[in-house]
């Protein structure tokens, strides 16, 4: 109760579960920098928050669904994607997001990711990449980069990692962005740009992981790699996504990718309806 | 180099006009003392406090309200919700009231 009547101070209080607060995430962890620029993102759009839907799966960033104060559903691991395009096809009047990580969205999750892209169902997708599994101990995952350090990887990882951004544009989302949690405000636009769009948009957080990767990798607290994102990101916005890997030297962000495609719901509800006006015609005969 | 002259002048409206005035509101007990608001503040308004919350980290206080020009940036970067900015909504003390 004392929690809550803390909670009303703040200006964003009505979007969050206040009595879940304060979150478990770490000190300086990018997760509730994400949650934040989505939750001002829905404020400054007025949305109806009984029109929303937030999906998330299994990790740290997972937690999410559990703090927003909308309809949310936290999902088995992997299959974030997977309910939200049953949650969008079954009711496409509600605006359906789904807030995962690397490792969930990419790893167990890469077939519905790719899939669903292709489909282009009408889906927002915001994924928190920390390099690495940071929930179960720092394990590496599909976006570790070459040679860094992690608890399965003890003498540096050998495995190319996933570009994010490249994959989602070459898969056919209508929207690709890539921001890093420093890049508060921009972040904060792609999402409401994001939710204004109608089709599969993207939006990948580059976000630092102080209590695991960071530590691991000996890149100091998080404010020192806050200032190391500033130092080495380079907005370009509508760059070639094949050439916007992630290396030591270079973070690329930006909005790269933002064309129209018609939807796979769409297209459904224009398929139901001429085939119904053919079985119509069919009966009058 | 030594600029002799002055290469800005004053506003003709300075007097006309008042500044907003910031109210910073900070929740100590919900900071987990990342420091991102005190490291971003493009105008340094904020530093480190000398008193331990319940979490027994040092959260951040307001050194300076007056030199807040509510971009909120603090608000904005901070992933625990303890941190807001508004404009303080004039009532007595605050002069040239308009």
């Amino acid at each position: 109760m004392k929690q809550t009547e803390r909670m009303t101070q703040h200006p964003l209080t009505k979007y969050l579960r206040s009595e879940r607060m304060p979150h478990i995430w770490c000190e300086g962890c990018g997760n509730g920098i994400l949650l934040n620029s989505f939750l001002t993102a829905l404020d400054e759009l007025k949305v109806d928050l009984d029109k929303i839907v937030v999906v998330s799966g299994i990790g740290c960033i997972g937690r999410a669904a559990g703090y927003v104060n909308v309809d949310s559903f936290h999902t088995t691991h992997g299959r974030a994607i997977a309910f939200a395009t049953g949650v969008k096809l079954a009711n496409p009047d509600l605006q359906v997001v789904v807030i995962s990580g690397d490792g969930d969205l990419f790893a167990i999750g890469g077939n519905h990711f790719i899939h669903a892209a292709r489909r282009n169902i009408d889906i927002k997708v915001i994924c928190a990449n920390n390099f690495n599994y940071g929930m179960t101990g720092g394990q590496y995952g599909p976006t570790t980069p070459l040679e860094a350090w992690t608890t399965t990887t003890p003498y540096g990882n050998i495995e190319h990692p996933f570009n994010l951004v490249h994959l989602a544009a070459a898969s056919g989302a209508v929207y690709v962005a890539r921001w890093t949690a420093l890049h508060v405000r921009r972040l904060k636009d792609s999402i409401k740009k994001s939710l204004q769009k109608e089709g599969f948009s993207f939006i990948e957080v580059i976000s630092p992981c102080p209590t695991i990767f960071d530590r691991y990798n000996k890149r100091g607290t998080a404010v020192d790699v806050m200032k190391w994102f500033k130092l080495i990101s380079n907005v370009k916005h509508g760059h070639d996504p094949a050439k916007t890997e992630i290396t030591k030297s270079q973070i690329m962000v930006g909005e790269f990718v933002d064309v129209e495609r018609p939807s796979y719901g769409r297209l459904l509800r224009d398929m139901t309806k001429k085939v119904q006006e053919k079985l119509k015609e069919k009966k009058a005969k | 180099m030594v600029l002799s002259k002055k290469l800005w002048r004053t506003p003709l409206d300075t007097e006309k006009i008042s500044l907003p005035k910031a109210e910073i509101t900070i929740q100590p007990d919900l900071c987990k003392g990342c420091d991102f608001c005190i490291e971003f503040c493009p105008r340094k308004v904020l530093e480190k406090s000398d008193q331990l919350n319940k979490r027994g980290i040092y959260p951040p206080k307001v050194a300076d309200e007056s030199k807040c020009t509510i971009c909120g940036f603090c608000a904005a970067i901070c992933p625990d919700f303890a941190i807001s900015v508004t404009e303080k909504k004039c009532k007595e003390g605050c002069e040239d009231e308009k």
